[in-house]
């Protein structure tokens, strides 16, 4: 593993989706759109252990993990810009992000429900005797769904190759945990007693994340079955869209500011060259300079395409 | 060869050629390896395909139906059974937000080809939960297709083209048309899903009817033949795609129609029948345009209340000579029956 390697990554993630926050109020990208910044650490340390081969499935916060797994920039933002270049043609949006091609195999709006789709893949996987593992990312909120708990159970019941992948940032949209779950549960504890290894870690340390996640995939390929990895993080912009949000009345700037200063990217940023910086912003840059740029100059879908596409 | 074969005996063997066709096609549901085999549809598939490809499952409708997805999208065709309809209320969200969405939604290329056989109840105490017609609200939801045959013939054609369509299928078996036969031909055949069956034909009236209302509506056109009332008698076989064409095709000629549904009137597919028929401006009506269905209130389960409750062919008959402004004194006399009212006949002893 090259952790250098890793924090680029994750940098890169950073950056586009702080383009995505300066130019969302040119009301271009019209589609509600949750951006991962802060949380960049979790989808590079998980993907860095992934090949093509294997099956990502992600919430509506899937920026990064796509982006991490090798899914195409410029599809990416033309979808959020609603072309037809884009990776779900336009029909998606922000929050419906696949390339399969990457095995990201796609995201969508609705809590929780692709932790169920996930199983099946994975399942698909053990019947053709398939060396590959499936993996699916989702909040501390799913892990309050009935699906989460029937989808667990199935995968431990047929011992199947997925890893599942609790990103825990405290809020469910606008409510924390304390009013969702009770006071001193650890998810990671509660869902052990469901019969499947459970771990926790740092979810803002990309090297712990590497280590915990190769390990898991490594007890999977041993025939171990399910994993489930709980990893802390926090999202500093708001729920949905550009801006931040603490002075809204739903969490302390001062909870914000701590989390900030536990940045992913600190160590990165300490270390690297104000120079190397520079010129990796600038080749970045240029990047997502083009994406946009290829987004803006794409055509929408034709009504018929959305006819065809949805088979009228 | 052709020989006669029970509802459930074909879809038992509509399972068998489909798996024996592609060893994608696995199948699983609560009870489908048991002694019953989901009331005998899926005896002996375990034994034959084993169990990774036939299986029992846990009690978890939305996440098995969210797995059921997750198999299709990569290759797979699972056929997913639940023993009544109502259990599977629970998977409203994967079926709605994901199965009938998934393709459109990443822009086409992520077909779902995963058929749910689910069963609907009738009479025998099953109630309010478990005998719930919900043909309308599924074929309300684009990107689904909603499938619900009445004889053994299409039973087994039909559930063979939904495995292998490309679209997520919903299909309705009449608990009451299990028992009923009809000549089956052994070898494997398709029976195309949008295409409505005219079962009888007549000049005078056009009856348009699905699943177990079929058979009430045919004893009620038999019995109209006799009385010189002549009727296009038209068998959905699917509800979604909705075979308009056929409808609007015989209303042309007779003028009249009756809707006839095994659900309650409000937002039914019988209201958009008549809907259909309303809008189209060249469909000139000789009678205003008539539903048979069920009250707007949840199933009964009293014997004593089921007979008002459900609908007969002499209800349909007593309909179809109102229209026609003719006596209906003895209904009665003519479908009198020594058969009690909640079975459909007495191979069936219950519970359910």
């Amino acid at each position: 593993m090259d952790l250098a390697q890793l924090y680029k990554s994750m940098f890169r993630i950073r950056l586009i989706e702080e383009s995505i926050a300066d130019k969302y109020s040119e009301q271009k990208m019209r589609c509600p759109t949750h951006l991962s910044i802060g949380q960049e650490a979790i989808a590079v340390g998980v993907s860095a252990n992934l090949s093509n081969d294997d099956l990502v499935l992600s919430t509506h916060r899937a920026h990064a993990h796509y982006l991490a797994k090798g899914g195409d920039l410029n599809s990416m933002i033309a979808e959020i810009y609603g072309k037809i270049t884009g990776c779900s043609k336009g029909m998606g949006g922000s929050m419906h992000l696949i390339d399969t091609s990457v095995g990201f195999m796609g995201s969508t709006a609705i809590v929780g429900n692709t932790i169920p789709v996930a199983v099946g893949l994975a399942w698909s996987l053990k019947l053709k005797e398939s060396q590959s593992i499936a993996c699916v990312y989702f909040g501390d909120g799913a892990t309050e769904e009935g699906s989460f708990y029937e989808s667990v159970n199935f995968a431990i019941l047929q011992n199947l190759p997925i890893i599942f992948l609790c990103e825990n940032n405290l809020y469910s949209v606008y409510s924390g945990l304390d009013v969702r779950q009770p006071k001193g549960r650890k998810i990671f504890e509660m869902v052990k007693g469901m019969g499947i290894n459970s771990v926790h870690g740092d979810g803002n340390n990309v090297d712990e994340v590497f280590e915990k996640v190769k390990i898991a995939k490594e007890a999977i390929l041993a025939g171990k079955g399910p994993q489930f990895l709980e990893f802390d993080t926090y999202r500093w912009r708001e729920h949905c869209g550009p801006n931040y949000d603490n002075d809204i009345g739903y969490r302390e700037e001062s909870e914000f500011l701590q989390w900030q200063k536990n940045d992913p990217l600190n160590k990165f940023l300490e270390s690297t060259a104000l120079a190397e910086l520079d010129n990796l912003k600038n080749i970045i840059g240029k990047e997502i300079a083009l994406a946009h740029d290829f987004a803006d100059n794409s055509e929408y879908p034709e009504y018929s395409q959305y006819k065809s596409i949805a088979n009228l | 060869m052709t020989r006669k074969l029970s509802y459930s005996q074909a879809i038992n063997e509509a399972m068998f050629i489909a798996m024996r066709e592609s060893n994608k096609v696995v199948t699983f549901g609560l009870g489908v390896p048991d002694p019953k085999g989901v009331f005998g549809t899926t005896l002996g598939l375990q034994e034959e395909f084993g169990n990774k490809r036939v299986l029992d499952m846990p009690t978890s409708e939305n996440s098995m139906t969210g797995i059921g997805i997750g198999l299709s999208l990569s290759g797979y065709r699972p056929v997913m059974v639940h023993q009544r309809v109502d259990f599977f209320l629970l998977a409203l969200d994967q079926l709605i937000n994901n199965a009938a969405k998934w393709d459109f939604m990443f822009g086409g290329g992520q077909p779902v080809p995963i058929t749910i056989r689910l069963i609907v109840g009738h009479g025998w105490g099953q109630g309010p939960t478990h005998s719930q017609n919900l043909q309308a609200m599924f074929s309300h939801i684009p990107g689904i297709k909603v499938v619900m045959p009445t004889s053994a013939y299409d039973a087994k054609g039909l559930l063979l083209e939904s495995i292998f369509d490309d679209s997520p299928t919903i299909f309705l078996e009449h608990r009451w048309l299990h028992g009923l036969e009809s000549e089956v031909p052994e070898e494997s055949y398709r029976v195309p899903l949008g295409k409505a069956n005219l079962v009888n034909t007549g000049s005078d009236l056009t009856i348009v009817s699905m699943s177990y209302m079929t058979i009430e509506a045919t004893h009620a056109v038999n019995e109209l033949n006799k009385v010189g009332i002549n009727c296009d008698l038209i068998d959905l076989r699917t509800t979604s795609p909705l075979d308009v064409d056929l409808i609007k095709k015989s209303v042309t000629k007779t003028g009249r129609i009756i809707a006839v549904d095994s659900s309650s009137q409000s937002f039914s597919v019988a209201s958009e029948i008549i809907a259909q028929i309303s809008m189209d401006p060249k469909i000139v009506l000789k009678h205003s345009p008539k539903i048979v269905a069920l009250e707007d209130s949840p199933a009964p389960t009293s014997f004593g209340l089921t007979k008002d409750y459900y609908n007969s062919a002499s209800d349909i008959y007593r309909e179809v000579l109102g229209m026609f402004e003719r006596p209906t004194d003895d209904i009665e006399k003519i479908f009198y029956s020594e058969k009690l009212h909640d079975v459909p006949g007495d191979w069936f002893k219950g519970p359910f």
